[in-house]
């Protein structure tokens, strides 16, 4: 960039060429009254408020500082008396028409503080005659357009910065005003919820609900903002927790490396769920005559004084551990099993893990990464030994191809999804391969909607068709890829035409998407369940590492594969070693030196052998081979597949201890309940899907006698005969840098200062590595394994009686099992009960009305649910998400494994579905 | 606009349906965690795709590239074969175009001939009866003819608006029905053609192609084959003096020049939204002599290399754009345009697409904002590209130029002025019409020599020299000569050189609330100094008295602020009413004569 010389308030002022004069006059200490610029990152300057004015020598008019950039020897006066005089004239024109300041919907704003500043005299001109009347059609957010200056920057909020284009400019001239869609209620509109244009309005037009009462002011500032981040998906979003007693406010992006200030429904409006009055209290202890163990569909939320009675933390942590050494004395070790969390803090779930397998002494520990990307994990393992993503998401914006398959960012991973959208709109050719369709389609060059199940189909055909036209990376292969042959030879095998037929997807449109990728100069892929949920999840996962690795597009910036996590920490969670086949840092159980490795460390005698995995318990226990299970944060009664299967070998134990913040339907099966903290009562590090270590600080005080995690399993672990004596998060912290050699580079003090560190981060002044297999994998000899795969057809094909295909999933505002998120306020506004999604054209078929119900069934069991009209779902698919306890997705599914990563066919089962007319509920 | 009653009407019965069947189950049995206060929603987010919507879209827009850039055209079919855009038909159209229901509705609701229906709303009345409320037509008696058109129609079948300059001030009062316009005309002659179902603009005769080919093309022809070179043509271009006409008046040969400069493929857009108050030249030469126009344009992109050139026509003038389709066709036909490719772009009904860049914006077919300079749009202009930008008439003197001798043009001239002038003359004059008359001309010399004099029982009493935005000067300062930069010190500009003779009968002060209005009606709403600027000023002189400070404050701001030319320039006939015409103001009341 080129440096220029000029005059600012008479003074010679050097700068670069391509700075704004607004900023180059901050530069300098002078402040430019603003509006509708603000710095944060995404956010164009416009310059239409023109409250910014600047004289400039030998212009006619003025000139918007927050556009104008400095020209050599220019000479710019911010303070002359034609700039000030229309400054404080613009500011007293929008005065006019906002309500007064003691009636103010923000009196903090922005616009307020300017106004002050320049001392403006509000009443100078008439109002407006016609004032717009509240919006408070959306559940999260008011609109009050009267003090609306038109500035736009929710505009760009909506359509640059999350791209989810909702908000637009409507009419013309003085009757110009923001609005959603077709100048629709907020509430009405496609609105996602994001709160970005709340965050970006600089007058309280746009306000959270919960900062207005009903006549829309101000309900008053925050006594304390915290530090945080989001306990939701893997993006990982740093957030900033404005609370005032005891009660959160609002939450606030902040400037993360993967979300740049931005935040999605459920981080910024879900967050009330930690204060909601039924979290659990009090420790509870099962009632001698309490009813059989069983999900009681009777039981309102909070009244459980049937199955459980309250006890003192003493007895109840008692009872837990004693049952747990009967069990161990009786059965062995291995009789145990510990369920962690993906939604705790690394330090609690490397303690937990330590727990299970010094204290319980298996390797039974597991967590939902089971039910996630094991089979992703399982086939980048034996691939390029790592199972971690290899750029982070936000690379996309240096690719010219991104495919995204089998995931829904836009739902899932609200935040990645714009960082995805923003590249897609800047010329990275967008790739959507999936059997549904949604948002992310609009911005893409082309959408694949293959068949259900036949991803490996289409891929293969891909892989065939680059391999044949000679686009593959030979020198890449040559130097760092074994097993190329296979490959060539297994698709010598099939045709293209026979796997376009197989997946649905013309020859052309496969033969341009495959050259589109392989031809690039860099190209990402990203994955979530719709690839590694199924029963050939491994075989999907190896065909995207076969084409990254035959095109060479890893290693390098805007290249690579990543497997979107899904839970704030489940990335943490697993590299922690809270998996049955690893210890921390995914040193492997069964590998002598490891063991003697951590043996020496944890001053414990280790189980050589592998644990069992989250499904696999469920099979052990109906096998009277595990007893007794204890579980932190996890609900398997909803999230595992087959529930009445999970449920009845949950009712079967001897011995539950459950670790929760809610009564959730894994927790009545419990003997024990211990109460815990919630994410925002936590101190801790997570690890995001960007292997980005971040801190989380705590907002809120715990409700009752709940306690914090790390503190229960202390307490247990101690009482199970461990004597621990960590000080807090950071003592545990300090052993993993110890036993990690991946974040060796990171201390406390160190991710305190810079609250987000990317690992691997091997010594202290390692800034971390965003992009990892540079030059090399962490294989053996250094090069990555390709494995062929063979065409496997979904477990349960639909025929005759069960013709349809059931898939299952999240929703945009409901997280995993709903334990949180429904009992978040706005989340639950807006999706408050169960549903399947079916095609307006299978409706008709099926004689499903608008707002009707339908049952749904499967071998496994059937369901009632309301039926939604969605024609992002093909026809003779129905999608159920798996978060309604009241109608729970997984009675239905498949719990058929993929052999390699043990993960179950959420994604894919035979389903009937008849439509329920009122004589049915008579 | 009111909510969404569709919605309303579709999930009420749901909610009784939901709570009746809730209580044939009852009990209810589960409790689920939420709070459970509301029904879950029968529909993703937002407003259900129409399927039969799509399909009408569809067929409309054909399998044309469906580009974004398309949708004011697109919106154009909607509305004339619906008679309005339904909301319906809005998401219909955002599908098809893959972008977002907000992305249309900016679009559709910023311009005048778009008619947004939404759900639960009527459709507006089948026939629509335009009535011209600019300056010229107001004094020619426009207001007393809408209330008697209204009067005589059924408003469930015609509707009957206000619009604003059509461009045939020369003939005032214009009412446009449908799209036929007629001049000078009453409100019998108007139920006359409704009941004709006379609605389809009519062509006048014009010089045809073949007719011009006898001593046209010849120019374009001898660039085309490498007799003459860009260069040359700019050197011609530059010595002949020709100023921009549209009103800003920047050097043509020395614009060329600059884009030919700029790196990177170049485009050509031309500006035929000749909405200036008082303007009807464009439509005068473009309706008469449509080759010289098209020859000028042609050899214009061969000097700026331009790939493309998007023509842009407003929407008032239908009749030429039947013209220009059927020549621009034969033109292609005959090969001449080898070097380039022609769109017809047609405006929608905004004032502010006549500036530069806002014009850009709508070709790009988003709103017509005005983008900030720089950078000038000769260096980014069409997506980013360099582009051309000429006003139509500008171009058609171009071959003119290059026909005659050097100096022809800058041979013209009075009062130490050089060149030709177009002039719209319109109000109380004998020959109202357009009058090619030399640069530096004054008032006095127009009227008297062109323009037949004033009509019998008006004196002359004040004039706009440039349309509404180039200010009022009363008869007293009639030896100014009309030239670029010659009224700037009188706080006025030629513009468009529109000339409107007022006399004595005109009050100045509805004058000014006529012009005030139609820039509050025509602001573009982007800059707060001219958005509500122009609503504050209008509050304030509706008053019974005029607070002088606080309307000069507001338009200095407005000058010294606003984006674009027409926020700098709304405020000029307002204060030449200030400067000029304080008798007036006094004497009728509106501030007393000792406030400065």
């Amino acid at each position: 960039m080129s440096k220029v010389t000029f005059i600012l308030d008479d003074k010679k002022v050097t700068a670069d060429s391509q700075e704004t004069l607004w900023q180059i006059a901050k530069n300098h200490g002078i402040d430019i009254p603003h509006m509708c610029w603000q710095s944060n990152p995404g956010y164009e300057a416009v310059g239409n408020c023109r409250t910014c004015m600047v004289e400039i020598s030998g212009e006619r008019v003025l000139a918007a500082s927050c556009v104008r950039k400095p020209t050599e020897n220019m000479k710019v006066y911010t303070n002359s008396l034609r700039a000030k005089r229309a400054q404080k004239t613009v500011f007293s024109l929008l005065a006019a028409d906002q309500p007064n300041k003691d009636v103010a919907h923000d009196s903090t704003s922005k616009f307020w503080y300017w106004a002050d500043k320049l001392k403006i005299k509000v009443d100078r001109f008439a109002k407006k005659s016609f004032a717009p009347a509240p919006d408070i059609s959306h559940p999260a957010m008011r609109v009050n357009l009267d003090a609306c200056i038109n500035c736009n920057l929710c505009v760009r909020a909506c359509r640059d910065v999350q791209v989810n284009d909702v908000i637009g400019v409507s009419g013309r001239g003085v009757n110009s005003h923001i609005a959603f869609d077709i100048d629709d209620p907020m509430g009405d509109s496609t609105c996602v919820g994001c709160g970005e244009c709340v965050q970006a309005c600089p007058t309280g037009a746009l306000m959270p609900a919960t900062q207005v009462d009903d006549l829309q002011h101000f309900l008053g500032e925050a006594t304390k903002v915290v530090k945080s981040s989001c306990p939701f998906c893997g993006v990982g979003c740093l957030t900033n927790i404005h609370v005032k007693n005891n009660k959160i406010l609002k939450v606030d992006g902040r400037e993360g490396p993967a979300n740049k200030n931005r935040m999605c429904v459920k981080g910024r409006f879900g967050m009330d769920y930690a204060s909601h009055p039924n979290r659990l209290k009090t420790p509870l202890i099962r009632r001698e005559d309490a009813p059989k163990k069983t999900w009681d569909m009777h039981v309102a939320d909070g009244d459980y004084t049937r199955y459980f009675r309250e006890a003192t933390w003493q007895e109840a942590m008692e009872k837990a551990a004693e049952g747990f050494l009967k069990i161990k004395k009786e059965s062995g070790c291995n009789a145990l099993v510990g369920f962690g969390s993906a939604k705790g803090s690394n330090e609690e779930a490397y303690l937990f893990q330590k727990l299970v397998r010094t204290g319980f002494g298996t390797n039974n520990v597991d967590h939902c990464t089971r039910l996630c990307h094991a089979s992703s994990v399982a086939a980048l393992l034996e691939a390029l030994s790592s199972g971690a993503v290899s750029n982070p998401f936000t690379d996309i914006k240096d690719a010219e191809c991104a495919i995204v398959i089998g995931a829904r960012p836009t739902w899932n991973h609200p935040v990645a999804a714009t960082f995805i959208k923003q590249a897609a709109k800047n010329g990275t050719r967008l790739i959507v391969m999936d059997p549904r369709s949604q948002d992310l389609v609009r911005h893409a060059y082309k959408h694949l909607q293959f068949k259900a199940g036949t991803d490996v189909a289409m891929l293969k055909a891909i892989i065939k068709i680059i391999i044949d036209n000679g686009w593959v990376d030979k020198s890449f292969i040559k130097r760092r890829v074994l097993g190329y042959q296979e490959i060539v030879d297994s698709a010598k095998r099939y045709t293209v035409e026979d796997m376009a037929r197989l997946c649905g997807i013309s020859v052309s449109d496969l033969f341009d998407v495959a050259k589109t990728y392989a031809c690039s100069k860099a190209s990402i892929i990203f994955w979530g369940m719709g690839v590694s949920q199924h029963v050939h999840g491994t075989d999907n996962s190896r065909c995207l590492i076969t084409l990254a690795m035959i095109t060479g597009h890893i290693g390098r910036v805007g290249t690579g594969l990543h497997p979107l996590r899904g839970q704030n920490n489940v990335q943490g969670a697993s590299d922690v070693g809270l998996i049955p086949m690893a210890y921390p840092d995914y040193a492997r159980v069964g590998d002598p030196q490891v063991q003697e490795k951590f043996e020496r460390a944890w001053h414990a005698k280790l189980d050589s052998k592998p644990g069992l995995t989250v499904v696999e318990v469920i099979d052990a226990i109906l096998q009277d081979k595990v007893r007794g299970v204890y579980i932190m944060g996890e609900n398997p009664s909803m999230s595992d597949p087959d529930t009445q299967h999970t449920r009845k070998a949950l009712a079967k134990l001897d011995h539950l201890v459950v670790q929760e913040i809610f009564m959730t339907e894994t927790a009545m099966f419990a003997d024990v309940i211990l109460p815990a903290s919630a994410f925002p009562e936590k101190r801790g590090s997570f690890s995001n899907t960007n292997r980005q270590v971040q801190m989380v600080r705590p907002a809120l005080q715990m409700p009752g006698k709940a306690r914090q995690d790390l503190d229960i399993i202390m307490d247990m672990a101690n009482r199970l005969g461990l004597s621990w004596d960590y000080k807090g998060a950071k003592d545990v912290f300090k052993e993993m840098t110890e036993v990690m050699p991946s974040i060796a580079g990171m201390t406390w003090e160190r991710l305190d200062a810079e609250d987000s560190i990317t690992y691997p981060c091997l010594t202290a002044d390692d800034p971390g590595q965003p992009v990892i297999f540079r030059n090399t994998f962490p294989t053996k000899d250094g090069k990555a394994k390709l494995v062929a795969t063979d065409l496997i057809a979904p477990a349960e094909i639909p025929d005759k009686e069960y013709p349809f295909v059931l898939t299952t999933g999240r929703l945009l505002e409901h997280w995993h099992t709903g334990a949180m998120t429904r009992r978040a306020t706005v989340l639950d506004h807006i999706e408050p009960e169960a549903f399947v999604h079916i095609h307006p054209r299978s409706m008709v078929d099926l004689q499903l009305k608008t707002g009707g119900y339908a049952n749904i069934y499967t071998r496994r069991g059937d369901l009632r649910l309301k039926v939604r009209m969605d024609r992002e779902v093909p026809m003779g698919m129905a999608f159920i998400p798996f978060c309604f306890a009241e109608a729970p997705a997984n009675m239905l599914t498949n719990p058929k494994l993929d052999p390699f990563g043990k993960i179950p066919e959420f994604k894919f089962c035979a389903a009937r579905i008849e439509p329920l007319t009122a004589n049915h509920y008579q | 606009m009111k909510a969404d009653n569709t919605k309303e009407a579709m999930t009420a019965p749901t909610k009784t349906k939901g709570a009746m069947e809730a209580k044939a189950r009852s009990p209810r049995i589960f409790q689920h965690p939420g709070f459970g206060k509301k029904r879950a929603n029968s529909k993703p987010k937002g407003r259900m795709l129409d399927e039969a919507a799509l399909e009408q879209v569809r067929e409309l827009i054909g399998d044309d590239g469906k580009t974004f850039d398309m949708t004011i055209e697109y919106l154009h079919r909607i509305q004339d074969k619906y008679g309005c855009i339904t909301s319906v038909h809005m998401h219909a159209l955002a599908n098809l175009l893959r972008v977002s229901q907000a992305q249309i509705n900016e679009t559709a609701s910023f311009y005048a001939h778009f008619d947004i229906v939404k759900e639960g709303q009527t459709k507006p009345a089948s026939l629509t009866v335009r009535v011209c409320d600019s300056l010229t037509c107001q004094i020619m008696g426009a207001q007393n003819l809408k209330r008697a058109i209204k009067q005589g129609v059924d408003e469930t079948a015609v509707r009957v608006v206000s619009a604003p300059c059509m461009g045939r001030c020369d003939k005032a009062p214009v009412v446009e029905v449908g799209h036929n316009h007629l001049v000078a005309t009453t409100a019998e002659n108007v139920f006359e053609n409704i009941r004709k179902k006379a609605i389809s603009p009519r062509v006048g005769p014009y010089q045809s192609f073949e007719e011009y080919e006898k001593d046209g093309y010849k120019i374009l022809k001898s660039a085309l084959n490498g007799e003459l070179s860009a260069q040359t043509i700019i050197d011609s271009m530059s010595d002949s003096g020709l100023r921009g006409l549209g009103g800003a008046g920047f050097p043509v040969g020395r614009k060329w020049s600059f884009v030919r400069a700029e790196k990177g493929s170049r485009l050509m857009a031309v500006n035929i939204d000749e909405g200036e108050p008082g303007t009807i030249k464009d439509h005068y030469y473009l309706s008469r002599h449509p080759h010289q126009f098209l020859e000028g344009m042609l050899i214009a992109a061969f000097v700026v290399e331009a790939t493309d050139i998007y023509i842009y026509l407003r929407d008032e003038y239908p009749d030429i754009r039947k013209i220009l389709l059927k020549e621009i066709h034969k033109v292609q036909d005959v090969g001449l345009s080898p070097h380039t490719r022609m769109h017809l772009r047609r405006g929608a009904g905004a004032y502010i697409c006549g500036e530069e860049s806002a014009m850009l914006e709508s070709i790009e077919g988003k709103r017509g904002w005005p983008r900030q300079r720089p950078p000038f749009v000769a260096q980014k202009g069409l997506w980013g590209r360099a582009t051309l930008v000429n006003n139509a008439e500008s171009l058609y003197w171009v071959p003119k130029i290059l026909q005659q001798n050097k100096g022809w043009f800058s041979s013209h001239g009075a009062n130490g002025r050089k060149g030709l002038r177009s002039f719209s003359v319109s109000g109380r004059v004998n020959l109202p019409g357009v009058h090619l008359a030399p640069a530096g001309i004054t008032i006095r010399q127009l009227i008297d020599t062109y323009a037949g004099g004033m009509q019998k029982g008006h004196i002359f009493k004040a004039y706009l020299p440039g349309g509404a935005s180039g200010g009022i000067l009363p008869a007293t300062m009639d030896e100014i000569p009309l030239d670029f930069d010659t009224l700037n010190k009188y706080g006025c500009f030629i513009g468009s050189a529109a000339v409107v003779v007022l006399s004595h009968i005109d009050s100045i002060v509805d004058v000014v609330k006529n012009l005030m209005a139609f820039f509050k009606d025509e602001s573009c709403g982007q800059c707060t100094p001219c958005r509500v600027g122009t609503d504050k000023i209008m509050d304030l002189i509706n008053k019974k008295e005029w607070d002088l400070k606080t309307l000069e404050e507001i338009s200095t701001v407005m000058q010294d602020a606003s984006i674009c030319g027409l926020g700098q320039a709304a405020p000029n006939p307002l204060l030449c009413a200030i400067k000029y015409f304080k008798q007036d103001l006094v004497t009728k009341k509106f501030c007393s004569s000792k406030v400065n």
